[in-house]
């Protein structure tokens, strides 16, 4: 029998209600696989058993994720637990004293939040080599990245090192991760779930979503996580459907569009392979192929480098060492306390995004710069609308190639910054997208790399995404 | 369009931020190659185009001015680096006359 670890939310919610086993077995084996497999990936910055189990012991059954345990990314605060985003800053100095949103709303489904998920520093990377705690290995091949800034959401659930996972995507970081590791990763409409709690990176693009063994269980996740929040204005007040019905219908008579844009050079061969043969497929189950053209895509990553900098470096302002997490000794004074507080705590990478956000956003240069970001965003949304009127979905790859090694492109962050070219638009123009496992690549040292496919949808249309994703899965 | 010139100890300072000789280099080489790359949006005649604030086409939206319970004050404390007298400690921010 494989173990609990292995199984999806829809086997163990089964499992549960037949009664064969309570949530505390599935703590136990947690526990149990985790706590030798976690040391060689690195996917947990910390992780309370104890707690869980008081949850597992009291965990109602009959609401839809009864007696679940989840994974948490360490930038979503958790009632009484580090929150940690992987930054110096708040290691050892904060414990959270309030529950996100979305947990409040996983709790109330009868799920339990259990351990804390490696990131990039304050979700600002692609590899999850920007965190200040620790490694984070591929669970496929651990000489290489599980992908970021939710990297330890994706490392442990491929690992089965957890059951499911909650990431958050700016600008890829549910997707690419989920792709880099052979897991599936949904990042919902802008608006569609509460950032409440959720450690602000770029507030006009940053999403919180689910990343699971199955299309099912996104969808299962997704029903518990959707909806309007008075704590977040920018939720919004609209129905929330059972993402769960139709997932079954099958492709037959959707148009899936394939933006040729996403297909242009830079695309390792072998990854475009298994994407073209991951349509061919849908084509084949009686999806109707259309090509489609995307026309502002090249500009996509240069405006997201404005915007989400731009953003990050208004947000990061909280971080003054007054009210909470790193205080430096002995400042000269207020802006010194300021200075030094913030410079010994924020890591590389963060620096970097702070200065070049704020250098955008300053008198003289924020029309040059913010500014013309802002109405580019408008083409690229529009790109989108157009393309939604003439297909139901948009097929891409997720990443121009697989899982690199580790420290391959760490002192050229613009290279890393162009590997986000297929996940970055729809976080411009707010639209949902899946990453879901389309097959792998040779490493060419004896590993197989698992590469995705990205289902884009028009916004607020997650139920055609994943009932795209769930033919892919099953095809 | 040729980048504009950014001094990056300059813009440090003024997002608090102060960083050692070696950053203030790798930075300053790293954000101008970004800063390069970025002028491609110039390629692009946006005047007659509505700049996007952010995705959801929501504005304005205010909640109800009305009391609800907040966290104790007790738990902000708790999480605070230096307090005396349950308020919060920082520096001295008045000079003497």
């Amino acid at each position: 029998m494989s173990s609990l670890s292995s199984l999806t939310i829809t086997a163990l919610r089964a499992k549960l209600t037949a009664g064969e086993i309570s949530p505390t077995d599935i703590i136990d084996d947690l526990e149990n696989s985790n706590l030798e497999k976690d040391e060689a990936i690195g996917g947990y910055n910390s992780i309370d058993f104890e707690a869980a189990r008081v949850m597992a012991a009291n965990a109602d059954l009959t609401l839809p994720l009864g007696g679940i345990p989840i994974a948490i990314k360490d930038n979503i605060n958790v009632n009484g637990e580090p929150c940690t985003c992987a930054s110096q800053f708040l290691v050892d100095s904060y414990i959270a004293p309030y529950d996100a949103t979305v947990i409040t709303k996983l709790k109330a489904a009868g799920a339990i939040p259990l351990g804390r998920a490696n990131l990039d520093e304050f979700a600002m990377g692609s590899t999850t080599g920007n965190s200040s705690i620790k490694r984070t290995n591929n669970p496929k091949d651990l000489d290489r990245v599980p992908g970021g800034s939710s990297g330890g959401s994706a490392a442990v659930v491929a690992a089965d090192t957890a059951i499911a996972a909650l990431g958050s995507d700016t600008g890829g970081s549910i997707r690419q991760p989920a792709s880099h590791c052979g897991v599936v990763g949904l990042k919902p409409s802008y608006g569609r779930v509460s950032r409440f709690g959720l450690v602000a990176f770029a507030s006009s693009l940053d999403q919180i979503g689910p990343i699971t063994k199955s299309v099912d269980d996104a969808a299962l996740m997704l029903n518990a996580l959707s909806g309007n929040d008075k704590m977040d204005s920018t939720s919004l007040e609209v129905d929330v459907p059972d993402f769960t019905v139709n997932i079954d219908q099958g492709v037959a008579g959707l148009k899936l569009g394939i933006p040729k844009e996403y297909f242009a050079a830079g695309i390792d061969p072998q990854v475009r392979k298994v994407v073209e043969a991951s349509i061919e497929k849908l084509k084949n189950a009686g999806a109707e192929i259309v090509d489609i053209s995307l026309p502002h895509t090249e500009y996509a990553v240069a405006t997201y480098y404005i915007i989400a900098p731009a953003e990050a470096s208004s947000n990061l302002s909280r971080f003054d060492g007054i009210r909470y997490g790193n205080r430096a000794e002995n400042p000269e004074n207020l802006i010194d306390l300021y200075r030094k507080s913030r410079s010994a705590g924020f890591g590389s990478e963060v620096k970097r995004r702070i200065i070049l956000g704020t250098y955008c956003l300053s008198s003289g240069y924020d029309h040059k710069y913010y500014d013309k970001a802002q109405r580019v965003r408008t083409l690229i949304r529009e790109d989108f609308n157009q393309a939604f009127e003439k297909v139901d979905a948009i097929l891409s790859p997720v990443c121009p190639t697989a899982a690199p090694k580790h420290g391959e492109n760490s002192d050229d962050p613009l290279k890393e910054y162009l590997a986000d070219i297929c996940t970055i638009a729809a976080n411009l123009a707010g639209i949902p997208g899946i990453s879901v496992p389309a097959g792998t690549v040779d490493s060419g040292n004896n590993t197989q790399l698992p590469v995705g496919l990205q289902i884009l949808g028009a916004h607020l249309d997650e139920k055609t995404i994943l009932r795209v994703a769930k033919a892919v899965e099953i095809l | 369009m040729a980048t504009d010139h950014i001094d990056v100890n300059y813009v440090a300072n003024l997002a608090r931020l102060e960083l050692t000789a070696e950053e203030s280099t790798t930075f300053q080489r790293q954000i101008e190659d970004i800063l390069g790359y970025i002028d491609k949006l110039n390629e692009l005649d946006t005047s007659d185009i509505e700049p996007t604030a952010h995705a959801a086409p929501v504005f304005d939206r205010v909640r109800e001015d009305e009391v609800r319970p907040s966290l104790e004050r007790d738990a902000f404390l708790n999480i605070a680096p230096e307090t005396v007298n349950d308020q919060l400690r920082v520096p001295k921010v008045i000079e003497e006359m």
